[in-house]
């Protein structure tokens, strides 16, 4: 018998019941929890005169509304100043309270983007069944958990029956042989490999990241890959667990101690692909020939390197992904045939679930210290993932290189990435930006996204334009 | 839950391929906290020509009358038909909420993105995949035929053209009968609550720690 996939192996541990016609309940470890997508899952709830099945399993923070400006936030909730967001995140809090969900409220230092947190306090851990009401849940799979995301109504299922009624998915493996190029990261890694599959390459699999390329990867990085699986289609992503999976866990506040530990830690280890197990899809890529990406369109898929040219629409044989390309381009104000290197740059956001942790704000902090944003750029903001990131960063000096480059230094949310708060791009404004989605109007109403790796978009801000990482630091 | 059993009605055709939920829906509109009212904001970057906002009147905002659904044959459409991996991005649920309340019932296209595809059934619409060709056919007749409907049959898994011609569609067994029978899954689960403690009961044996906190 050929051997377990990763993703064979949480299905199984989660395994509750299988029913004959292939849906199946599965067991739910871990629910995050956030202001957009929960409050009418929790007034179902309540309409229905039901209770949470396991309060401890749930956990919760507000971020996609929550303001971002220091002044804005020092005065905590009542301080909102837009009205519907204050409510929502009211709203949560009060759920919360009274239920006796654990929540990180706005003023806690714990607060932050739902993603960010889960990992950093240990409430996601290697070997977890992890669901949110949002998308970029995938990210948690980086941990060697299933994780993915969901809608209100399964929120709301979850939270009464600490199920979620599931078909198993299909295994894909995405395996990036050899080793990342200098001024490459996990972040191009994740754009070229949405650039090969597609943003439907994933639809019903679950996709496990592998290869030297990506054991090479720090957690953070992983995370960034596994965060955009959501953008190749597939609900899931993972990695398998390693000595650093175990030790990035390692005296979280909410992982296990003592003996627990062990025996943990111990379980974890098994969390890999069998050497025979078997993938319905396997796709390949070499490490080396990834360069630093940019997307140029209005969906992940239409990215290239640096160096690229964008496509010519006319050469494009297929008559709808033609009408795409050529509806991209219009509402992204370029063409066909133009270097990626002569998009202009008006904003920079380096921020989002993606790329907002430690790491990447070291990263980027690394490209701007010693110079000074482009007088071509009206904003450039860096808006750290959480409070916590932003206090290790703040540690490190890194606001300071920020601000004296001219950058702006944020509290912790979602902010641009969505622009649900007052962070958004104008009309016709091209950004670079570090976030997973560049659809239209994502950032803003008629707003123009690039997205790119925080190294890149940093280097954005200094040039005002998009510049090849890797020749900057030559110059 | 809303019962889906069959259904006739007008067809739009929206010729777009990776349709996101962030163009079905708009994230302004998600701050709302209830799960009703979104109907007038469906689309509403393609449909509107001004930025729209919760709360907003729409009855006056000027519309853009190259979209769909404000051509005058189209809008009372309550089947959509797309091109492939309609849905993709955000899970968020106020698009199914949205088409719902405009007055959708069934999207037809060649793919549909994973989240948006199930988050569908919850909410009483039927999203069909048929071949590309077969949905390439049915734009042409669309387009060709002002008024253009089809039937919807759930329990047969049909879709009747007005000639005359039947295509036959795939759909998940389980999710068919909580359709047909507008069933709520929570209620469906708890069925199994003991199955379900049974379970959490060994889980807890395994994998102590995860019950720890
Ligand atoms: S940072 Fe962006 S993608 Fe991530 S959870 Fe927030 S809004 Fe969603």
């Amino acid at each position: 018998m050929a051997g377990k996939t990763l993703y064979d192996k949480l299905w199984e541990q989660h395994l509750v019941k299988q029913r004959p016609d292939g849906t199946a309940l599965i067991y739910i470890d871990r629910q995050l929890i956030h202001e957009v997508t929960s409050p009418q899952a929790f007034e179902g709830l309540r309409l229905a005169g039901r209770k949470p099945w396991r309060v401890e399993a749930n956990i919760a923070t507000p971020d996609h509304n929550v303001p971002t400006t220091t002044a804005e936030r020092s005065a905590g909730l009542a301080g909102i100043a837009d009205n519907v967001s204050r409510i929502q995140i009211q709203t949560l809090d009060d759920n919360c309270d009274e239920l006796g969900i654990t929540e990180f409220k706005i003023d806690d230092r714990r607060q932050g983007i739902v993603h960010v947190v889960g990992p950093e306090q240990g409430a996601t851990l290697p070997g977890q069944t992890i669901v949110c009401g949002d998308s970029h849940t995938s990210t948690h799979g980086a941990l060697g958990a299933l994780a993915h995301g969901i809608g209100t109504s399964e929120v709301e299922h979850v939270m009464a029956t600490q199920c979620l009624l599931a078909k198993k998915m299909k295994n894909m493996l995405v395996r990036v042989d050899g080793q990342l190029r200098r001024g490459v990261t996990a972040k191009d890694m994740i754009l070229a490999i949405i650039g090969k599959i597609g943003t439907a390459g994933g639809t019903g699999y679950a996709i496990e990241f592998g290869g030297e390329a990506v054991r090479a990867l720090s957690m953070e990085g992983r995370m960034t890959v596994c965060n955009m699986a959501i953008e190749a289609g597939a609900r899931a992503g993972m990695i398998a667990v390693d000595e650093k999976t175990i030790e990035y866990c390692k005296g979280r506040p909410m992982a296990p101690k003592g003996e627990l530990w062990e025996q943990a830690a111990t379980a974890w280890r098994d969390l890999v692909s069998d050497d025979d197990a078997v993938f319905d899809k396997t796709v390949v890529l070499d490490a080396a020939d990834i360069a630093p990406q940019v997307t140029w369109g209005s969906s992940p898929e239409l990215v290239g390197a640096i160096t690229d040219r964008i496509p010519e629409p006319a050469e494009e044989k297929d008559p709808t992904r033609r009408k795409s390309l050529e509806r991209a381009l219009e509402y992204m104000g370029l063409e066909g045939g133009q270097p990626i290197k002569n998009i202009p740059v008006e904003k920079v956001f380096i921020g989002s679930c993606t790329n907002s942790r430690i790491e990447d704000l070291r990263a980027a902090a690394d490209v701007v210290k010693g110079h000074k944003v482009s007088d071509k750029i009206k904003l450039a903001m860096v808006v750290p993932g959480s409070g916590l990131v932003q206090e290790q960063a703040e540690a490190e000096g890194l606001h300071e290189v920020f601000t004296e480059a001219g950058f702006e230094w944020r509290e912790p949310g979602c902010s641009m990435c969505l622009a649900m708060n007052a962070d958004k791009l104008e009309p016709g404004e091209h950004c670079a930006s570090t976030s997973n989605r560049n659809f239209e109007g994502r950032q803003g109403f008629g707003g123009r996204s690039h997205l790119v790796s925080p190294a890149m978009a940093a280097a954005a801000a200094i040039a005002g334009r998009f510049i090849d990482i890797r020749e900057m630091g030559e110059s | 839950m809303k019962a889906f059993t069959t259904h006739e009605g007008i067809v739009a055709p929206l010729d777009m391929a990776n349709v996101d939920t962030d163009m079905i829906i708009p994230k302004q509109f998600l701050k709302s906290i209830k799960r009703t009212g979104f109907g007038p904001y469906l689309f509403d970057e393609l449909r509107y020509l001004d930025k729209g906002e919760p709360d907003m009147d729409c009855s006056n905002r000027p519309l853009n009358k190259d979209f769909v659904l404000n051509q005058p044959e189209y809008r009372d459409a309550s089947i959509l038909i797309a091109r492939q991996n309609f849905g993709c991005g955000s899970s968020r649920e106020h698009a199914p909420w949205a088409l719902e309340d405009f007055g959708m019932r069934v999207m037809i296209a060649p793919s549909f993105a994973d989240i948006f595809f199930n988050n569908c059934f919850k909410n009483g619409l039927l999203p069909i995949e048929l071949s590309e060709e077969t949905v390439d056919r049915l734009f042409t007749a669309v387009r060709s035929n002002s008024g253009y409907q089809l039937k919807v049959d759930l329990d047969a898994q049909t879709i009747t053209t007005p000639e005359g011609e039947t295509i036959s569609f795939e759909v998940d067994a389980f999710r068919k009968h909580c359709l047909l029978n507008g069933l709520d899954d929570i209620a469906l689960t708890l069925e199994d609550a003991d199955a379900i403690r049974a379970f959490e009961a060994e889980h807890r044996q395994r994998a102590p720690w995860l019950f720890a906190g």
